[in-house]
């Protein structure tokens, strides 16, 4: 193994196990916005994602993603299958070299968070055993190519949106949340809506777990952004500032939008905007300068907050708004890239146009957006259709109704009902048996 | 006999207790309920979707009372959960037939 550097290793190693967090953090923040009946098989889908993606991952994704280029900026190829010839090898600039194992790591947990994001679009009614097709073939065949595009960096002969086209996209705009968004989409789409959508009543049933989850979330994305620096200097110091500021900015602007559209500003509110803050600011964050970010996370909360809501007009069931955080949220980012990209804030970006810098990045930038959103979205559609048109997507209308905890992994989230539950029930033997039972003990 | 059942706001529960103590009740029945009346019920709003939950989070007091005494324990009631406001709830009364004290045996008036 070449020289690595310890600093940069420690670094990209820990920033890994941040990102990692941020699936249990996910479905913590989706579980809690579920309905009661169906809150386990919501965590169920982000736990699973972290148990199938380290499997495709490991076996075919890393070299499909990260290996040479083997077909102009598309794909990678297969020498590094099932991660053979990557023990000893390094990846980074020189001087920066860390692991090829931490970087497999690092990219994998974002592979992971990316797929879980997918259930959000389609909680309370699919069955269990068509997500976890959905799984292996979407992180195969949808993300694995994304991640190539917008990651994959080798002179100019890597992917096509990162290294060919030069589109700036520092953690993931286009290759994470466009794509998530778009994909969401398509599949919000082919699954359909929930029965009773627009007319029960679906609202969260526990707004701590979603706060919580919101905090790991927003804890884990500074791995994310700053741990995309692939080394422990200025840059990821930068990203790491950054997501801070477009997170708490974005909090803050949802819960005004909200005051002034609804009246109230709520947990809810506050939570979904520190995430779409840092979701506009992840192809940003190694970008711009901090009053960039600050710019980007207020436009970010307003954008997103009134995103969500357009799915009612559009009648499509986005259930925990998947489109309207992550896809736009991550337009927001990449678009906004085009105007405040500054040379000043990392020597290796670009000047955008608030900078002096023309409008061909802005271009490159829009490319970049609609090359992933009609990719994801098309491929998105025709593996949730086949999965419709072959085993099925969705939960019988009885089961969907009754809840997917009991029904698709006979168990139930809460016991808090007393008798009804159980949590009261049992022990009923006589009390005069026990004591004379005590009685023969002593 | 009478059983003196009341629907009130959770938050009298105490002042409601301590008031039927006072006047010499010593046992009484609490369970959650929800429902409306001429209230309704108010409105929520998540991601900017309102929801109107009609059901609201009330208390049901029951309490087992002689027939001299069951007018004192229905205004005890009434005057500790009143708070003026619409919603504070209802408080009735209906004639029970049997009553029996499970431990022993006791019938009637004896098992209140």
């Amino acid at each position: 193994m070449d020289q690595i550097n310890t600093g940069d290793t420690a670094w990209v190693l820990i920033s890994g196990a941040l990102v990692m967090l941020m699936t249990p953090g996910l479905a913590l923040f989706y579980g809690g916005m579920v309905r009661a009946k169906s809150a386990l098989n919501m965590l169920m889908m982000s736990f699973t994602a972290l148990g199938i993606v380290t499997i495709v991952w490991i076996t075919i994704g890393y070299t499909l993603a990260f290996g040479t280029d083997s077909a102009g900026g598309f794909i990678g190829d297969l020498k590094q299958i099932g991660l053979v010839d990557t023990l000893d090898q390094t990846v980074g600039a020189p001087g920066h070299k860390i692991p090829m194992l931490a970087f497999v790591m690092f990219q994998l947990t974002f592979a992971v968070v990316t797929t879980a994001l997918l259930s959000g679009a389609i909680a309370d009614r699919t069955k269990f055993s068509a997500w976890i097709v959905f799984v292996i073939a979407w992180s195969l065949l949808v993300y694995v190519p994304a991640a190539h595009w917008a990651f994959s960096f080798d002179g100019g002969q890597g992917g096509w949106i990162g290294d060919r086209l030069g589109a700036l996209d520092f953690a993931g705009g286009t290759a994470v949340e466009i794509n998530s968004g778009a994909s969401a989409l398509a599949l919000a789409l082919v699954v359909g809506k929930r029965i009773g959508f627009r007319k029960d009543p679906m609202r969260p049933h526990n707004l701590p777990l979603v706060l919580l989850g919101a905090g790991l979330l927003w804890f884990g994305w500074l791995g994310f952004n700053a741990g995309s620096a692939l080394a422990a200097n200025g840059t990821a110091a930068v990203a790491m500032i950054n997501t801070q500021i477009a997170a708490a900015t974005g909090a803050l602007a949802w819960i005004v939008y909200e005051k002034a559209k609804d009246g109230k500003a709520t947990t809810l509110g506050i939570a979904s905007g520190a995430v779409a803050g840092a979701v506009a600011i992840t192809p940003a964050c190694g970008f711009v300068t901090p009053l960039g970010a600050l710019a980007i996370g207020l436009l970010a909360g307003v954008i997103c907050a009134w995103a969500v809501s357009q799915k009612y007009r559009l009648g499509f069931d986005d259930s925990l708004d998947v489109v309207g955080v992550h896809g736009v949220g991550g337009v927001v980012g990449m678009i906004a890239i085009g105007f405040v990209a500054a040379i000043v804030a990392n020597p290796a970006g670009a000047n955008g146009l608030f900078y002096g810098g023309g409008f061909s990045l802005l271009g490159k930038q829009l490319i970049a957006c609609i090359g992933m959103a009609v990719f994801a979205f098309v491929a998105t559609w025709i593996i949730a259709t086949v999965i419709t048109k072959t085993m099925g997507f969705r939960a019988d209308p009885e089961d969907e109704i009754a809840g997917l905890d009991t029904t698709q992994h006979a168990e139930s989230a809460y016991d808090l009902a007393g008798v009804a539950g159980g949590g009261l029930v049992g022990g009923s033997h006589p009390l005069s048996s026990l004591r004379r039972h005590h009685d023969e003990e002593n | 006999m009478k059983l003196v059942t009341a629907i009130i706001k959770p938050f009298k529960l105490e002042e409601v207790k301590e008031a039927l103590t006072g006047i010499g009740i010593t046992g009484l029945t609490v369970s959650e309920a929800s429902g409306y009346g001429r209230q309704r019920g108010h409105v929520e709003v998540y991601r900017g979707a309102e929801y109107t939950v009609d059901l609201v989070p009330k208390v049901r007091v029951e309490v087992l009372a002689d027939d001299d005494i069951v007018d004192r324990v229905v205004d005890t009631i009434a005057n500790a959960a009143r708070t003026d406001r619409i919603g504070d709830g209802k408080v009735w009364v209906t004639t029970v037939d049997r009553i029996v004290r499970v431990r022993t045996g006791e019938q009637g008036p004896e098992a209140i």
